[in-house]
């Protein structure tokens, strides 16, 4: 054993060799196969991406590396082989060497990964003195070093920190610099950075891009989101209901992928070029199937564009070598018959919404809040400014985005526009009526159905213990809508129609419903008192991509149908790009860019937006973007910085003469045709930026 | 920190006049002082006797005033009779005296029951009682918590399944139960163990242990003092256990628990360095409430083990109407309780670094 730790391994053999691994999870009830016949090779050095939406068994297999699969998983199949030895059968004892000091895994919440009652320093020590029998000492002068290199500020203050006093980033660093403490040669990310903004995102991959090259280690990273996969990987397995269904060099499978499913998955993102008028994104047909109700034959069949009865449901799929490929294998039988460049089946295109009249107006909108800031109660209270001269206007059918990352003060404007907050100073009108200071109790019932909101997260926002149709009729009972209980629930089943929901869904219980299925109930709950202005607070973030493409898809249509003023709340760029008519871009309370998608997505840029822009990780090989990374995490809206809210990361306040910028907040400039940028550089400066995103000719 | 305990104390000293106040006020409800009268004076007096009685030792003036007399703020009552001054501050057969003397001053009065100074009684009997909970928190508390981490560290296990089932058995057992059944099991010479015992001769007495604590006022033996310490502890070990259990059960389920485990620490470690002090966050807001429930609920088992002790005290203090000695006592619980309530809030701040007093 030991001898074997002290080895160098030899580099031309595998690190990491998965062979027909199978795992299930037993209940009281059944056997639950999550993982079957899933095989994948790691080489030393390489970066493997597992991708695939929740459910497909990612993490599972990520935990069966691990060997920590709790007490109803079970490794039923196969051998996972670590530098030639087989995990599968190893005692407790001999895991427990090789966990933390050979494999290290970083975490999705890296809040709730970090003990919150041991200091930083403590937690990072502890790995060398388990695996290396380190002093403490050592240990923490290691643990310092290892918190420089993740490229934190201050790592003496760091140590002797505990978690909760640190932001998500750094916490993700910590995280990290904790899997580094022992140079492990396998390195397992399981969704590193789903939980963190998009800027500081990219902080995360740049860091952990380096590191892997740095320390030559091998890493097994499990995300969603093919275009971080497409950033961070060499290799990757695309995983489908607990199959591998396509692995392959990145390159090669973004490009010429050979299996249906990882088709669709790429058509039902938005990339750059997608539309909602001329190119919509094509949703992924049909469910994901429960475990217990895979099909039999290809899991991905009933959903599959290329299915053929008798052949694809007759017989287990074998993982299957494409010719002349890197390593390249599909789990589909007909992979040589596909034409895999035709053309998207005459993609339905719609008409674009004309944009009517202004519906919704703000006026110097300001919401400031009082915090206590002393320590033991009392002390000075301080002014948090969520959101500082919020100026725009939304019209009849049209789709504002508003954009920008955790603390910038979106959801602060949209419960004032709800009026869940009443506003600190400024005006809303709404079909000019001025209701900023209408708290929503004292709003008529006519205000409170005119202005909706669809929430982020669906699996919160249902009464668990109601039926779905008995929740939309409770809604159309408040909004005074329908003469009696006949009409109303005739007008209930109108908008499961609308949200296409089945009927017979009205007579179920929300836990019965997918996420996507319960996020249609909120918008047709939302939709119920004929909305004029529907608030979409990140209304997909919390879905899986192809369910996504669907909702997004919905909301569009009813928009388009009822005319109705949406304003879309995201920090998904992606997203906003194919959706929106219209982009605001905040930044600690100021909208510091306003214009249409095209303006905004387009030099001349805010500088806040190129880095935003840059940082958003896109599926696509053709795509070339400007490498901006941020530095340091965004400002406190408690103490923020004096002049521009952005200076302390803006990279162009070397441009500025003087100090200006330290000093004096930008007025709000009006480029050509509304384009409003909130910035001190000159005119030639930003006539002469460059754009982030260039797609290369094919 | 120290505004912090400024503050609380302040807040304290507002609720402690509160609930004195209010105790005041039940215990000098007009029917006590009848009885009250009638016990000192005479039993078979008319009720106009009675009225002047009560006249004549300063309870004829409003609630309010003889509340700041008994606090100590307003001057105490004299009445000039014959040519001779009474009044509350005289002491017996004196003719000199402060002109205030309450609470403030350290006057507690004059118990009825026990013919002496209240603050003598109280001194007394709070005195036993502190040995008495002393004990029983030195063995109440390692063991409730011995015993919630061990079952609760691997939840559904056999060890989590005995133990959880004698936790709740021992906290299902009010103390009068378990108090009798002690006792005939351990402290009687012709029931349970002891005969057994002294037969072999294992035992020098004719007991294992002794049914009666009187003895451990004078001095604390194992022998005099195990069965009441047990029959306190055992019911609060099932309670504190179990929720130790229950935290200590949740907080094994956390992420962090994995990633210490994927670091490649052993179980016991984890258990350590990593489970425990989060796991003691909840169980400790409820070791902190004991003491005041201890204060109180040793009622019945000073009063089955004739200990005379604080509970024993108040049980005489209220069964024969001596509202000096009662007051005394609120006092005492009112303070043991904000006391402990402040020492339990400091202590969470030293366990849970996310909170930060406020």
């Amino acid at each position: 054993m030991q001898d074997l730790d002290t080895q160098i391994w030899d580099n031309s053999k595998p690190i990491l060799e998965i062979e027909n691994l199978s795992i299930s999870f037993f209940t009281r009830l059944r056997e639950i196969p999550a993982v079957m016949d899933f095989s994948c090779t790691v080489m030393p050095g390489e970066a493997m991406g597992l991708v695939g939406e929740s459910g497909c068994g990612k993490s599972t297999v990520a935990l069966g590396v691990m060997r920590d699969l709790g007490k109803n998983g079970r490794i039923v199949g196969g051998t996972i082989r670590f530098k030639g030895r087989d995990l599968t059968t190893m005692s407790e004892e001999e895991l427990r060497h090789i966990r933390g000091s050979e494999i290290a895994m970083i975490y999705q919440e890296p809040m709730a990964s970090l003990n919150p009652a041991m200091k930083i320093g403590a937690q990072l020590a502890e790995v060398p003195m388990i695996h290396r029998d380190m002093g403490k000492a050592e240990a923490w002068a290691l643990a310092r070093q290892i918190v420089a290199d993740v490229r934190l500020p201050d790592p003496d203050r760091i140590l002797q920190a505990y978690p909760h006093q640190l932001s998500g980033g750094q916490q993700q660093r910590i995280v990290i610099a904790m899997a580094l403490m022992s140079k492990p040669a396998l390195l397992i990310l399981d969704e590193p950075t789903t939980a963190l903004d998009v800027t500081v995102e990219a902080g995360i991959v740049d860091l952990v891009k380096d590191l892997g090259e740095k320390y030559g280690t091998s890493m097994l990273f499990i995300s969603h989101n093919l275009g971080l996969v497409l950033d961070v990987c060499d290799r990757l397995c695309v995983m489908y209901s607990g199959e591998a269904v396509e692995t392959g060099n990145v390159e090669e499978v973004f490009n010429e992928m050979r299996h249906p499913y990882t088709q669709a998955l790429f058509r039902s993102i938005p990339l750059p070029g997608a539309d909602k008028t001329t190119r919509p994104l094509v949703p992924i047909p049909g469910n994901f199937p429960l475990p217990h109700e895979r099909p039999p034959g290809c899991n991905f069949g009933p959903r599959c564009d290329y299915f053929k009865k008798g052949l694809c449901d007759a017989q287990e799929i074998p993982m299957l070598a494409v010719p002349d490929g890197d390593r390249h294998a599909t789990r589909c039988l007909r992979f040589q018959e596909i034409d895999w460049d035709a053309p998207l089946k005459a993609p339905k295109t719609v008409e674009k919404t004309p944009v009517g009249d202004v519906v919704l107006r703000m006026e110097d909108l300001r919401k400031y809040y009082n915090v206590s800031s002393g320590a033991f109660g009392g002390g000075s209270t301080k002014v948090v400014k969520a959101n500082e001269t919020l100026s725009f206007e939304a019209r009849e059918g049209e789709t504002l985005a508003i954009v920008g990352e955790s603390g910038c003060g979106k959801s602060t404007f949209a419960k004032v526009l709800m009026g869940l907050e009443t506003a600190t100073s400024g005006k809303i009108f709404l079909y000019n009526q001025d209701i900023q200071d209408t708290p929503i109790e004292k709003r008529s019932t006519d205000t409170v159905s005119s202005v909706q909101m669809v929430f982020q997260n669906p699996f919160d926002t249902l009464n668990p213990s109601m039926t779905v149709g008995r929740q939309i009729i409770r809604a159309l009972e408040i909004f005074q809508e329908g003469a009696d209980d006949a009409a109303r629930k005739a007008r209930m089943l109108e908008l499961l129609d609308l949200v296409k929901l089945p009927r017979a869904f009205a007579d179920r219980m929300p836990r019965q419903l997918s996420g996507g299925q319960k996020q249609r109930v909120g918008i047709a709950r939302a939709f119920a008192g004929g909305a004029k202005i529907v608030v979409a607070d990140e209304p997909v973030s919390a879905l899986d991509v192809s369910v996504q493409a669907a909702v997004t898809d919905l909301l569009m249509e009813i928009q388009r149908k009822n005319r109705t003023t949406l304003l879309f709340i995201s920090h998904d760029l992606s997203i906003v790009r194919y959706l929106s008519d219209r982009v605001m871009v905040m930044y600690l309370g100021h909208v510091v860019e306003l214009g249409t998608t095209d303006q905004v997505f387009s030099p001349p840029y805010h500088p806040y937006t190129e880095a935003l822009l840059s940082a958003v990780p896109i599926a696509d090989t053709r795509v070339k973007k400007k490498r901006i990374v941020l530095e340091g995490d965004i400002p406190s809206a408690m103490n923020p910085p004096p002049g521009c809210p952005f200076q302390t990361r803006c990279r162009w306040k070397a441009q500025v003469p003087g100090n200006l910028c330290d000093t004096v907040v930008p007025p709000l400039k009006t480029l050509e045709s509304g384009h409003q940028i909130k910035c001190h550089l000159s005119d030639e400066i930003l006539r002469g930026m460059e754009p982030v995103i260039t797609i290369a000719a094919e | 920190m120290l505004f912090f305990v400024l503050r609380r104390l302040a807040v304290m000293l507002a609720t402690a006049l509160c609930l004195t106040f209010i105790v005041f006020f039940m215990t000098n409800l007009p029917p006590n002082l009848e009885k009250l009268a009638k016990s000192e004076a005479s039993a078979r007096m008319s009720d106009a006797e009675v009225e002047s009685w009560l006249e004549k030792n300063g309870f004829g003036q409003p609630v309010l005033q003889r509340y700041g007399e008994w606090l100590g703020v307003l001057p105490g009552w004299t009445v000039t009779e014959e040519g001779r001054t009474r009044g509350r501050c005289f002491a017996r057969g004196q003719t000199d005296a402060p002109r205030f003397c309450g609470v403030l001053q350290g006057e507690w009065g004059y118990s009825s029951v026990f013919r002496t100074e209240v603050s003598e009684v109280i001194g007394r009997s709070l005195g036993a009682t502190a040995w008495l909970m002393l004990w029983v928190m030195i063995v109440m508390v390692p063991t409730a918590l011995l015993l919630g981490v061990l079952s609760g560290m691997r939840e559904g296990s056999r060890t989590d399944r005995v133990l959880s089932t004698a936790a709740i058995a021992s906290t299902a057992t009010p103390e009068y139960v378990s108090g009798v059944v002690l006792i005939a099991a351990f402290g009687s010479a012709t029931a349970g163990l002891s005969p057994i015992l002294a037969d072999w001769g294992w035992i020098e007495g004719r007991t294992l242990f002794l049914g009666t604590a009187t003895s451990a006022m004078d001095q604390i033996t194992f022998w005099n003092f195990a069965l009441p310490v047990i029959t306190i502890a055992l019911y609060g070990i099932g309670y504190i256990a179990r929720m130790t259990r229950a935290s200590m059960t949740e907080v094994m389920t956390q992420q962090y628990i994995r990633t210490a485990r994927l670091k490649g620490v052993g179980f016991r470690q984890v258990v350590m360095r990593h489970a425990l002090r989060n796991a003691l966050i909840a169980p400790f807001t409820v070791i902190m409430l004991q003491f005041p429930w201890l204060l109180n609920g040793v009622v019945i088992v000073e009063t089955l083990f004739n200990y005379k002790g604080f509970g024993w005290t108040l049980v005489q203090a209220a069964s024969n109407n001596d509202i000096e000695l009662l007051l005394a006592c609120s006092v005492v619980a009112v303070l043991v309780v904000l006391v402990t309530q402040l020492i339990s809030d400091i202590g969470y701040v030293f366990l849970n670094p996310r909170i930060r007093l406020a």
